[in-house]
């Protein structure tokens, strides 16, 4: 075992014959050779090769007992009295490695601290960074003088030591790092690369919480003293954070801060140039003008002879592709010759861009190059091929034929199971959005579960192939694959292929007498599940059962969506028990509670990829939509045109918390008050808001839905409807009293009381203002969009807006006033500018498109003037918004 | 916002069949031996095929971007997040490797590299720390592994003469040797 580590390396050694210094290593063995750390004459060289093995031992995975990690702690500490540089090193290392506990580091900390203010810089760097990774809080007030001189101590290696060791310390204990400041900002002007770059990247974590001091931090060092490319990276990064988090939530004219990143398009460094693109590419609504210089060094590397350049490039521009095609069209002839690249990320990457950026006459061409291409990537990729794929066919629905070809193709081949899933959630998607697609489509898909070893997507088919199948020309030619999985399949797959079956006998009045006999086979299926769904069923469509009176409802029993989410269905059934009343389905919650937090995180991680699509945004949110269609009362008032954002009516922390969503119609208002009941020893029946309306006479009550009973921590809604006059701008205040009947709950039971007391609450007030009727939808070129309204719709004026603080603040009191959308930056006002104009795009009540061009300025005691010119489909609207202004 | 600080999740140096040389985890995402394994294994397959001999590689999975470098019978790989700037990480491998190269003469290679294993991992010490990349100038890198020349204090006059004798009974010992 004592075999040398550094052996001869003779060049006539046998190479075959070679044996690893290592081979055979064995802990027991190597942990009696470290005895030798007990010699009263060290042998530096021999002690260093047998840390070296320990060092191995544990590198390769293997753990040390509690006994054994303790023994060779304290032998290496023996080691200190070497004065072996080379074995010094080691020692550091292995002291780090073994991270030994509370009462062991103290054997060791004077043997460091006297390192710390060793004369050798190498032992001082070492034994910082070693201490520091060991110490608790305690024994680091000891040496925290000895680290704050060493933060700006003239060698930087030291310095940097300190530094680092200082960003680790900041979350064991940043009461005491936070006292380093001082010293800190001294090394951030430091002339050494790295401790400029540590000193700022601790710096920002001491003040990261404090918003105007980052700010502060940024503003001074983009001014231009920062050299080092890793410190310029940061500052790029604290820079962007600072645009982020300035609160300008738009499209950027002339950004704070902007200049600084353009700048940085110009620096040597690659990394630098870089960073800084994507900092550009990243910003919160960046117009083109903003993103032109970004693409254009993005599109120099996609040429660079280094993989990692062009992996970096195509990569940004992958991801800009799906806000901004048009930018990035510039460089698709740099993207095509990168398809061929060697590097199947590239090329995945360039294939993928090219989707998004590409017309409807280059999608052939390109299909036909992907298909050599899809037998050689992995999976993960071929997932994010298929999605570009996918909003590809959406955006060209006349090529679906070659499309929807492709993605059966690859749905032949081998693949794993998210990349199947992939595939048939896009097939399924484009025969829901593209008719003419659905024959073929669903054709595909029967072809698959033919041959498809899972499950959920077997089922998932099935499912799909139910709804949709019967409404074809010729659903029986779907039968024969419905059916072979009643054969085939697994007993999951089966309850699904009967279900399947009995939709088509209910709708395909033809095809019902076949689907009975088929039906009565599965009567003798070996699964309860399969016997089941096939008995329910046969007997529904005989029409026996008394589940459906007539055929409509029969429909309706196999069809009707279950309009409660699963999550509360099926807390609602665990919390019944068995008795003379059978379960209400109405009795279920229709919200879902919030995600959690982590959720959400886990989400945005994964959507950050290159595959990012973004869809259409819906005017209305598409579960309140459902939700509202599903209560008669308000089905008359046709389609609600805009939803707000919640409003809270209540504290945080209240007894019952309660915010309302206003959804207004054309000439209807319906208040959505979302309630909960925090109290545990509460239930709440019969609740119901009593809205007084007497400050706003347009509006007149004409239903009211109470909630009939509203749980501990489960929420629910409550809603009340008002009719106002169609084409009026009818705003006003309401104020609102939530009343209940309270029933106390037995802790240990759970059971209520069967006397309730009548109780209510007053909440906040609220109002609907002209905003609520304007749609915040934002136009691309605002000028293009200007041009082309018709000029007999413009309506201007001026209006004196008073003293105010700041032209900004005016700009964003008008621009909140109307509701709309801030188009190129323009909401954004530039310090100390006298005057300013502001672009508006928005969507009026009853479809109108309107356009607002606010022109600002500032006379010397800060009294602000506007100019206001509408532009709008119907010239009535226009006047509409100059009266939203007089008034506001 | 916190982890705006570029940051290293590890350094890997596997052999050509994709066993470990050296490795270094400054990440908790892979807090088992077998969670490391499979991801070496896993970087290692997907990497395999491709040829990073002249210019250092990229590949993305699972959330994580490796840029990876041959050497002979070595695989050099420095791993990020998704979101970090790829280049950080390049000039990080191109450190580490190129420090290696000079402590190893240039003789990069699985068995010289075990020969020398102190020196690998003084090295991957010397890089990052803690996640926070320390120095990526492959000269720097060397000079504090190899323990001579400190920057700034750099010169042999600053040390004692017992060290100066020491890194000279070294330098005299090494060289005997090769």
């Amino acid at each position: 075992m004592a075999q040398p580590l550094v052996v001869k390396k003779d060049d006539d050694c046998d190479e075959e014959e070679y044996y690893s210094p290592f081979l055979g290593i064995e802990k027991g063995a190597v942990l009696q050779e470290a005895r030798v750390f007990h010699d009263p004459q060290l042998d530096a060289r021999r002690c260093c090769q047998v840390i070296t093995k320990l060092l191995y031992l544990l590198n390769q995975g293997d753990t040390f007992t509690k006994v054994e990690a303790t023994e060779v702690f304290f032998a290496t500490t023996k080691l200190f009295q070497s004065k072996d540089a080379g074995l010094r090193r080691m020692v550091y290392l292995m002291i780090k490695e073994l991270s030994p506990s509370a009462d062991e580091v103290i054997i060791v900390t004077s043997s460091l601290m006297k390192d710390m203010n060793s004369k050798t810089d190498m032992y001082r760097a070492n034994a910082i960074r070693v201490l520091c990774r060991i110490i608790d809080s305690t024994l680091l007030t000891q040496i925290e003088r000895y680290l704050k001189q060493a933060i700006v101590d003239k060698n930087p290696v030291v310095a940097s030591a300190a530094l680092v060791s200082g960003i680790y310390l900041l979350q064991t204990s940043p009461e005491i790092v936070k006292r380093w400041s001082n010293e800190v900002q001294e090394a951030v002007q430091s002339r050494a690369a790295l401790v400029q770059f540590h000193a700022l990247a601790l710096l920002h974590q001491i003040r990261q919480n404090d918003r105007l001091a980052v700010s502060k931090l940024v503003t001074s060092l983009t001014r231009g003293s920062v050299r080092s490319p890793l410190a310029q990276c940061l500052l790029i990064r604290y820079t962007s954070q600072v645009i982020r988090e300035s609160g300008m939530n738009t499209q950027g004219g002339d950004r704070p801060f902007f200049d600084f990143l353009e700048s940085c398009l110009r620096n040597k460094a690659e990394m630098v140039i870089l960073e800084a693109a994507r900092a550009i590419t990243d910003l919160n609504g960046v117009t083109s003008r903003e993103l032109t210089p970004a693409i254009t060094v993005l599109q120099l590397f996609l040429s660079s002879s280094k993989p990692v350049l062009r992996f970096a490039a195509v990569r940004t521009l992958n991801k800009v592709a799906s806000t901004h095609p048009l930018a990035v069209t510039n460089c698709n002839i740099d993207m095509e010759s990168l398809i061929s690249d060697q590097n199947r990320s590239i090329a995945t990457l360039a294939i993928t861009t090219l989707l998004k950026t590409g017309n409807e006459s280059s999608v052939d061409r390109l299909m036909k190059q992907m298909t050599n291409f899809m037998s050689d990537i992995a999976d993960e990729f071929k997932i994010v091929v298929v999605e570009a794929i996918r909003s590809l066919c959406l955006k060209f629905p006349l090529k679906y034929r070659s499309l929807m070809n492709f993605l059966s193709n690859i749905l032949r081949e081998e693949g794993g199971f998210d990349y199947k899933k992939a595939i048939v959630d896009s097939i399924i998607i484009l025969i829901r959005d593209i008719p003419d697609a659905k024959e073929s489509g669903l054709f595909h898909l029967c072809e698959f579960i033919e041959d498809c070893e899972f499950t959920y997507l077997s089922t998932q088919i099935l499912h799909f192939l139910g709804n949709e199948g019967p409404k074809t020309s010729d659903p029986s030619k779907y039968i024969r694959y419905i059916y072979n999985r009643v054969i085939l399949e697994n007993a999951t797959v089966r309850a699904s292929a009967v279900s399947t079956l009995a939709k088509f006998g209910a709708l395909v009045d033809a095809l019902k007498p076949r689907i009975f006999v088929l039906l009565r086979r599965c009567l003798f299926d070996g699964d309860d599940e399969v016997r089941d769904r096939a008995t329910l069923y046969i007997k529904l469509l005989d029409g026996e059962a008394t589940v459906g009176e007539t055929d409509k409802d029969v429909t309706e029993f196999l069809f009707g969506s279950l309009d409660v989410p699963l999550v509360n269905l099926e807390t609602s059934l665990w919390n019944y028990e068995p008795s003379e009343v059978p379960f209400d389905i109405s009795s279920v919650p229709k919200e879902t509670k919030s995600q959690p937090l982590a959720e959400k995180k886990a989400t945005g991680k994964k959507s950050a990829g290159p595959a990012a699509v973004n869809g259409p945004v819906p005017t209305v949110d598409a579960s309140y939509e459902k939700l509202l269609s599903s209560i008669p009362e308000f089905a008359s008032f046709g389609k609600p045109f805009k939803s707000s954002a919640p409003v809270e009516l209540t504290e945080a922390e209240t007894e019952y918390s309660v915010n309302v969503v206003k959804h207004i119609y054309d000439g209807h208002v319906v208040l959505q008050y979302n309630c909960t009941n925090t109290i545990p020893e509460q239930l709440l029946e019969e609740v119901v808001v009593f809205v007084d309306a007497s400050e706003a006479e347009e509006f007149s009550e004409v239903a009211s839905k109470p909630l009939r009973s509203l749980p501990y921590d489960s929420p629910g809604q409550t809603f009340v409807a008002f009719e106002k006059p169609e084409g009026v701008l009818a705003t006003g205040k309401f104020s609102n009293i939530l009343k209940f009947i309270v029933k106390e709950v037995d802790s240990s039971t759970g059971e209520a009381d069967d006397d309730g007391v009548e109780d209510e609450y007053q909440l906040e007030d609220f109002e609907i203002i002209s905003a609520d009727y304007m749609l915040k939808v934002g136009v691309s070129n605002f000028r293009n969009a200007w041009e082309s309204m018709d000029l007999e719709s413009e309506r201007v004026d001026e209006y004196g807006l008073g003293v105010r603080e700041s032209l900004g603040e005016a700009v964003s009191a008008v621009i909140s006033i109307l509701g709309m959308q801030p188009c190129e930056g323009t909401d954004v006002v530039q310090n100390n500018s006298r005057s300013h104009t502001c672009l508006l795009s928005g969507v009026f009540i009853g479809n109108v498109k309107v356009l607002v061009r606010l022109s600002f300025g500032i006379s010397g005691p800060k009294e602000v003037a506007m100019k206001l010119a509408v532009r709008s489909d119907d010239p009535e609207v226009s006047d509409r918004i100059h009266e939203i202004v007089a008034n506001g | 916002m916190m982890g705006s600080c570029p940051s290293v999740k590890n350094i890997l140096v596997l052999d050509s069949e994709g066993k470990r040389v050296a490795v270094k985890y400054y990440s908790d995402e892979w807090p088992s031996v077998s969670s490391k394994l499979a991801f070496e294994k896993s970087v290692f397959v997907k990497t395999q095929k491709t040829s990073a001999r002249t210019e250092a590689e990229v590949v993305m999975f699972d959330g994580y971007i490796i840029v990876y470098k041959f050497i002979q019978d070595l695989h050099f790989f420095v791993t990020g997040g998704d979101e970090e700037n790829e280049l950080i990480l390049a000039s990080v491998l191109q450190g580490f490797s190129d420090a290696v190269g000079l402590l190893l003469r240039n003789n990069v290679d699985k068995r010289t590299a075990l020969e020398n294993l102190d020196l690998i991992f003084l090295c991957l010490d010397e890089v990052v720390d803690g996640g926070i990349v320390l120095e990526t100038d492959a000269n720097l890198i060397a000079e504090k592994v190899s323990g001579h020349g400190l920057e700034g204090a750099g010169s042999f006059t600053e040390q004692t003469i017992s060290q100066a004798l020491a890194t000279a009974r070294e330098h005299f010992a090494r060289s005997l040797l090769k």
